[in-house]
């Protein structure tokens, strides 16, 4: 295949900068996780894998269990929220569909810092939707919102959701309505259809969504710092006390490989995944 | 006659204010091959889809067995299409695919197993139970479609131009084997197709659409020998149609005139005064000298082109009035078609009573 100049540069350009700003971070950040600390300088060369075991403390351990949880309930909440959303949008007439995709696009257009900040105005004790629901009689005390797992769920599944909505946006619109017609006609209900040929053929959009709400969900700390109180450390803000507050780069950077280690493993699920359903 | 298997009554369908399908009606009977036969955009899908239950009516009554079935969904009604898509699933393999609808009735395993082979040695796919749709070829695709409606035992077997994908040789095998299926399973088959001739040969009675309208339903001999209307006799085959004035109708025959020349038809109906005289290619008889033409009623009309066909040879003639006319005729070595010159002044004729008068006029 011959590949036009601008092609060529646009390649090398984006090869650059991988290189540059991910890769050699990426390299740096392992080098540090396997050198020490030191009493007044941040790095010492002196090679060694304490970083990796002190990980393994129950402490810290609990801290990986945390983050997991929050980001799979995250990733399930958004799935469940989304995959009606997603599907709805796929069947929408063709006319209505690019205007739709943008209202799901337009909340990126702010940092999603802002937005979190805006979500306290919401869910404050005084906020609009205690206000709301006080003024509609639903409740007669307002809800105690803020600083609870709740709020951090709301938060991180109001960010999140976008991510989730796309991927499977494209994989249910790929998908054949004579298909899901075909199904139907050989005698498969509502659930049936689901659960065997929108599901199944949409796999790839669920993986891909998935992954993009559950790994930025590990590292999102200032979600539950700003919503939940920081009441419970998670990975990201691990990572960043023991750069910013502890100044123990080594084991930040071993604790950040170990994050990195772990998105590895789900792309490479992702990309194994994918292969197959080509087969 | 007994109760019909399926009624369409006064079936009404718009699309974006368009009617597709105007006062349908339409009997199905039990054991039937039924043929709905159209050009292309006449509403044959349509119709289909409305049985399937993939579009609602917009006015009239799908009644099965005496019961309206109208707001039943697809997977409450107990027939199968075979799409024209064939629409199978990507992401099983042929077994599974043939299985689908057994699974959905929530049958044994072993019960399962044992039609699934059973509908796939049918179509001869025994080998390929294990393969993906896309390692098939088209032919074996379309097979496994017909074998994962079929399996299910329908009421009625929805087929939308089943068989127009493939190619010639393969089509007219699987003619031949979708006819002995539906002998030997006794299911009734409501075929879908724009090839008349296709028609012809698999069907027991066949419906021909036009805009939305049902032209004429009848057996395949009834619909080529006695077509009812101008557009039914044009569609199926070949057709000389002749625009003729009425001069005078007698005692069980009727005096035409066309361009000068008349003609005395035998008929008990009272025909209107213009209408169309039609005569297929294969009733024309073709001689060089007028003493040897046996009937009355005959065209005098010049030689342009002999076309050679196999077993058939058409020859195209020119009457004066620069009307085309064609004629056939069935090629045997000593057959004088080939002898004759283009250019050459002959005579046409056809034997009393197998021209058909049409009450309307081009
Ligand atoms: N979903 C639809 N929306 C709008 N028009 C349609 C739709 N389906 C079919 N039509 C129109 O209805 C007419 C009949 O279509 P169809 O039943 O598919 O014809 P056939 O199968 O005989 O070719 C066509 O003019 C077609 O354009
Ligand atoms: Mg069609």
């Amino acid at each position: 295949m011959k590949l036009s100049r601008f092609a060529r540069f646009s390649i090398a350009l984006l090869f650059v900068w991988i290189v540059l700003f991910a890769f050699l971070p990426q390299i740096m950040v392992l080098i540090a996780s396997v050198l020490s600390k030191g009493a007044t300088d941040f790095i010492l060369f002196e090679p060694t894998v304490q970083n990796y075991a002190r990980l393994f403390d129950p402490i810290y351990l609990q801290i990986f269990v945390d983050s997991l949880v929050l980001a799979s309930v995250t990733t399930l909440l958004c799935l469940i929220i989304a995959f009606p959303f997603a599907a709805t949008l796929a069947r929408a007439p063709k006319a209505w569909r690019p205007l739709l995709l943008i209202l799901v696009i337009i909340p990126f257009w702010t940092s999603s810092l802002v937005r979190t900040y805006a979500l306290i105005a919401l869910l404050k004790t005084k906020g609009l939707i205690n206000a709301a629901l006080l003024f509609l009689g639903i409740i007669d005390a307002p809800l105690e919102l803020m600083y609870t797992q709740v709020a951090v769920f709301i938060g991180m599944v109001y960010t999140l959701l976008p991510f989730m909505i796309l991927p499977l946006y494209a994989a249910l619109e790929k998908i054949d309505v004579r298909l899901i017609e075909a199904a139907s006609d050989l005698g498969a209900g509502f659930w049936s259809r689901l659960m065997r040929i929108t599901i199944p053929l949409s796999l790839s959009g669920i993986i891909a969504g998935s992954m993009l709400v559950f790994l930025p969900a590990l590292g999102m700390f200032y979600i539950p710092d700003l919503l939940g109180g920081a009441k419970n450390l998670i990975i990201g803000s691990f990572i960043r006390n023991q750069f910013l507050t502890f100044r123990d780069w080594p084991f930040g950077a071993a604790a950040s490989m170990l994050l990195s280690l772990m998105m590895l493993l789900m792309v490479a699920l992702y990309a194994y995944a994918q292969r197959r359903e080509r087969a | 006659m007994t109760q019909p298997l399926l009624s369409l009554r006064n079936i009404q369908k718009t699309y974006n204010g368009i009617d597709v399908l105007r006062g349908f009606y339409l009997e199905i009977q039990q054991g039937e091959f039924l043929t709905l036969l159209g050009p292309s955009g006449c509403g044959k899908t349509t119709v289909l889809r409305l049985i399937g239950g993939f579009e609602g009516s917009d006015g009239g009554e799908i009644v099965m067995d005496g019961v309206r079935i109208n707001d039943l969904p697809p997977h409450e009604r107990t027939v199968n299409t075979v799409f024209q898509s064939y629409a199978l699933f990507p992401h099983m393999d042929v077994f599974e695919n043939v299985a689908f609808g057994l699974r959905m009735k929530k049958l044994g395993e072993a019960q399962i197993q044992s039609a699934v082979a059973e509908a796939l040695e049918m179509v001869q796919l025994g080998a390929h139970e294990r393969k993906r749709p896309s390692q098939l070829s088209g032919g074996q695709q379309q097979r496994v479609a017909i074998a994962r409606a079929v399996v299910n035992k329908p009421r009625i077997l929805l087929l939308d131009e089943s068989l127009s994908a493939l190619d010639y040789k393969l089509r007219k095998q699987m003619q031949i084997e979708l006819k002995t299926l539906q002998r030997r399973l006794g299911i009734t088959f409501l075929f879908v197709t724009h090839d008349q001739e296709e028609a012809l040969s698999m069907s027991d009675r066949i419906v021909v659409m036009h805009e939305g309208r049902i032209e004429q339903v009848g057996t395949p001999k009834e619909i080529y020998e006695e077509p009812k209307t101008l557009f039914v006799a044009n569609f199926i085959g070949e057709a000389n149609t002749f625009t003729c004035n009425l001069i005078e109708q007698r005692q069980g025959e009727v005096l035409l005139g066309y361009e000068g020349r008349t003609f005395c038809v035998k008929t008990t109906k009272t025909p209107s005064a213009r209408l169309t005289l039609l005569i297929r290619p294969e009733d024309l008889r073709v001689e060089r000298r007028l003493e040897d033409v046996k009937s009355p009623n005959y065209f005098e009309a010049v030689l342009e082109q002999v076309i050679y066909k196999g077993t058939t040879i058409d020859l195209l003639l020119r009457l004066d009035n620069a009307r085309e006319i064609m004629a056939s005729e069935f090629y045997n070595e000593d057959s004088d078609a080939l002898l004759y010159q283009e250019g050459e002044r002959l005579y046409l004729y056809w034997v009393d009573g197998w021209e058909v008068l049409l009450d309307e006029a081009e």
